[in-house]
C-alpha cells in the first residue's frame, strides 16, 4: 500500500490547561502545495513544530512516507526529509547568504574531524562542491546576486527567500513555509507564489504553508486544510474551502439571524 | 633581550589557550567562566609526568591534552544535552573549576598548595612551533564544515537544529577542540615557569581568557590573538604603574566595551579586513 508522504494522525499537544493541537488527523499526498490556514491562535505554527519535533506531541503520530516520527529529535527529522522556514525569520544573521545556504550541506557532509584538521583535498573538493549546490539553490531562488552579503543586512522580502533556499539545501521531501509572504505587499507576495510554485516543480518537494493572505492560498495551493482551535474544520480543493460554511463562519462570525453589523476581517 | 623574549613566550603559551577559548565562545556562542581549568589539568598532567616519572616533553605535552580532552568530554556530556539552554554548562564549569583547585591542593602526587617545581623544558622551539601549529590546524578546522556549523550555532541553534545540525555533538566537538588546545597551553606553560601552583588555574585566569577574546572580537580568531599578546605584554609594559596596574586593565576593557562593542575584530580576521577595506576604497573610487 501506498502511503501518503505525510501522515497526522490524532495529535493533540496542551501546554498546561491550553489545548493548541486536538485531535488533528489529515494526510498530505506527495506532489502538492496544500495550504494550512485558519484564524490567529488555531494552531498552525503548533502543527509545524510538532511535524519538526521542535516540541513532542502528548498523544497521537506523525508519519513521514509511513515511517513514525515519534521520539526523533529535530536534527533528525530534517534528515528524514523535512525542511521548514520560521515566522519570525531565523537566518544566520552575522553569516552571508551563501554560508547560509552552505550550512545544511555542511551538515550532512562526509569528511571527517581530522581531515578537516589537515584541509585535506577531499574536504577542499566537498567543499567547493557544496559551494557550487548552495549557489545553484540560490540562483533557482532569483538571488544568487547576495551570495556574499551578510543575511542580515538584506531586505526582508530576500531574507523569506533565502530562508526558503536554505530550507531546500536540506534536500527535503517536505517543505514546510510558515507565513513566507508576512509583511510583504501585493507585488512581493505574486512574485513570492510564482516562486514557491517554480520550487515545488524544481526541487520536487511537497509544500505545506501557512498563510494568512488568502489571494496566495487560493492562487497557489493545490489543497487546503483549514484549523480552527486546535482542530481540524474542514479539508479540501480551494474552491470547495472557500465555500464552506464553516470555514467562512470561523473567519467571519457566524451570521446573525436578522441585521446584524457585518464583521470586517 | 632574554626578558622582551620571556614575555613573548609567555604571550605565545597563553594565545593558545586563547585560541581554544575564541572557538568556543566566539564560534560556537558558549561561555564558559573554567577554562582555565583546562589549563589547569594540561599543566597539572604534563607537569607530574615530567616530575615524578621524567617522562619526555613531547610525551608529557600530549598526554595533557588527553587528559584535558577527556575532561572536557566527562563535563560536556552531561551538561550540553540540555539543547536550548547553555547557561548550565558555563555554572558547572565554574564548580569544576573550583572542585578541581581543591583538589589539587589536597593531593600529594601533585605537591599540594606547595606547587610543583619543574624543569623549563618549553623552549621558544616549542612555544613558538606550538603555536603555529594550533594556530593552523584551528583555523583549518574553523574553514570546514565543521566550524560552519559552530558559527550556525551561535548565530541561532533553533535554525541551526533544523538545518539538520545535532546541536550537543556540534557544541561537545567545540568543547572538546577548546579544552586540548588549553590543555596544550597548560603543558607549555608549566614548563615555561618552571612551576606550577593549584591557584594558578582559578576563575581569575578563566575570566581573563573570556575577557581577552570578548575583547579581542566574537568570531574572529585573528583578533583575541592579537589583543592576547597586548594584554599578556601589557603588565609588563604597565610595571611602572605598580598596584594601579590591574585597574588600567580593567579601564581598557571598559573602554573597548563602550568604543567597539564587537571587540577589536568582531567576526572579521585581519586577512579579510585587508582586503575588505581595499575593496570599499575601490568602489568609493569608481562611484
Amino acid at each position: 500500500m501506498a502511503h501518503p508522504l505525510l501522515e497526522v494522525s490524532e495529535l493533540s499537544r496542551s501546554f498546561g490547561g491550553i489545548c493548541a493541537v486536538n485531535s488533528l488527523s489529515f494526510r498530505i499526498e506527495a506532489g502538492g502545495i496544500t495550504g494550512l490556514i485558519g484564524p490567529n491562535g488555531a494552531g498552525k505554527t503548533t502543527v509545524f513544530n510538532l511535524i519538526t519535533a521542535v516540541y513532542r506531541p502528548s498523544s497521537g503520530a506523525i508519519l513521514l512516507d509511513g515511517h513514525d516520527l515519534a521520539g526523533k529529535r529535530p536534527y533528525e527529522v530534517v534528515r528524514a526529509g523535512v525542511a521548514r522556514t520560521f515566522q519570525n525569520i531565523r537566518l544566520f544573521g552575522r553569516l552571508t547568504c551563501l554560508e547560509n545556504v552552505m550550512t545544511p550541506i555542511c551538515a550532512r557532509g562526509a569528511h571527517g574531524r581530522f581531515a578537516a584538521l589537515f584541509r585535506t583535498p577531499s574536504v577542499r573538493n566537498e567543499e567547493r562542491r557544496a559551494r557550487e549546490s548552495a549557489l545553484s539553490t540560490l540562483d533557482a531562488l532569483g538571488i544568487s546576486d547576495t551570495a556574499n552579503l551578510i543575511a542580515s543586512t538584506l531586505p526582508y522580502g530576500l531574507q523569506r527567500k533565502l530562508e526558503i533556499a536554505r530550507a531546500l539545501a536540506c534536500n527535503p521531501r517536505l517543505l514546510l513555509l510558515d507565513e513566507p509572504a508576512a509583511g510583504m505587499n501585493d507585488a512581493e507576495m505574486s512574485e513570492l507564489g510564482d516562486t514557491i510554485v517554480r520550487v515545488r516543480q524544481n526541487f520536487d518537494v511537497t509544500i505545506i504553508l501557512i498563510e494568512h493572505h488568502i489571494k496566495l492560498v487560493m492562487g497557489i495551493c493545490t489543497n487546503l486544510v483549514v484549523m480552527e482551535r486546535g482542530a481540524l474544520l474542514a479539508e479540501g480543493k480551494p474552491n470547495d474551502i472557500q465555500n464552506d460554511e464553516r470555514v467562512v463562519a470561523a473567519y467571519l462570525g457566524r451570521p446573525r439571524a436578522s441585521g446584524g453589523k457585518k464583521r470586517h476581517v | 633581550m632574554d626578558y622582551l623574549l620571556n614575555i613573548v613566550m609567555l604571550a605565545g603559551i597563553n594565545m593558545i589557550a586563547v585560541l581554544g577559548v575564541a572557538v568556543f565562545t566566539g564560534f560556537t556562542g558558549l561561555f564558559s567562566l573554567g577554562h582555565a581549568a583546562f589549563v589547569g589539568i594540561g599543566a597539572y598532567t604534563s607537569g607530574v609526568l615530567t616530575y615524578h616519572w621524567n617522562a619526555p616533553f613531547f610525551l608529557a605535552i600530549l598526554a595533557g591534552m588527553a587528559v584535558t580532552g577527556v575532561s572536557s568530554l566527562i563535563i560536556g556530556i552531561p551538561t550540553l544535552r540540555a539543547n536550548l539552554r547553555s547557561d548550565y554548562f558555563a555554572i558547572t564549569i565554574l564548580g569544576f573549576g573550583e572542585a578541581l583547585r581543591v583538589s589539587l591542593e589536597n593531593l600529594s602526587i601533585t605537591n599540594g598548595a606547595r606547587g610543583l617545581s619543574l624543569d623549563e623544558l618549553s623552549h621558544p622551539a616549542w612555544v613558538f612551533g606550538a603555536l603555529a601549529v594550533s594556530v593552523l590546524l584551528t583555523r583549518n578546522f574553523l574553514k570546514s564544515r565543521f566550524g560552519a556549523m559552530f558559527m550556525a550555532v551561535r548565530e541561532d541553534p533553533v535554525a541551526a537544529e533544523m538545518a539538520g545540525i545535532n546541536l550537543f555533538r556540534t557544541r561537545l566537538l567545540s568543547l572538546v577542540v577548546s579544552a586540548v588546545l588549553c590543555g596544550l597551553s597548560g603543558a607549555l606553560l608549566a614548563h615555561r615557569l618552571a612551576f606550577i601552583q593549584p591557584v594558578m588555574f582559578t576563575m581569575t585566569q578563566s575570566t581573563q581568557l573570556l575577557a581577552t577574546v570578548i575583547a579581542g572580537g566574537m568570531g574572529s580568531m585573528s583578533g583575541p590573538l592579537i589583543v592576547s599578546f597586548i594584554f599578556t605584554s601589557m603588565p609588563e609594559a604597565l610595571r611602572w604603574l605598580n598596584m594601579w596596574r590591574l585597574p588600567a586593565y580593567g579601564l581598557l576593557l571598559v573602554l573597548i566595551m563602550i568604543y567597539r562593542p564587537q571587540g577589536l575584530l568582531g567576526y572579521r580576521e585581519v586577512p579579510s579586513l585587508l582586503r575588505g577595506g581595499l575593496e570599499k576604497w575601490r568602489i568609493r573610487f569608481s562611484r
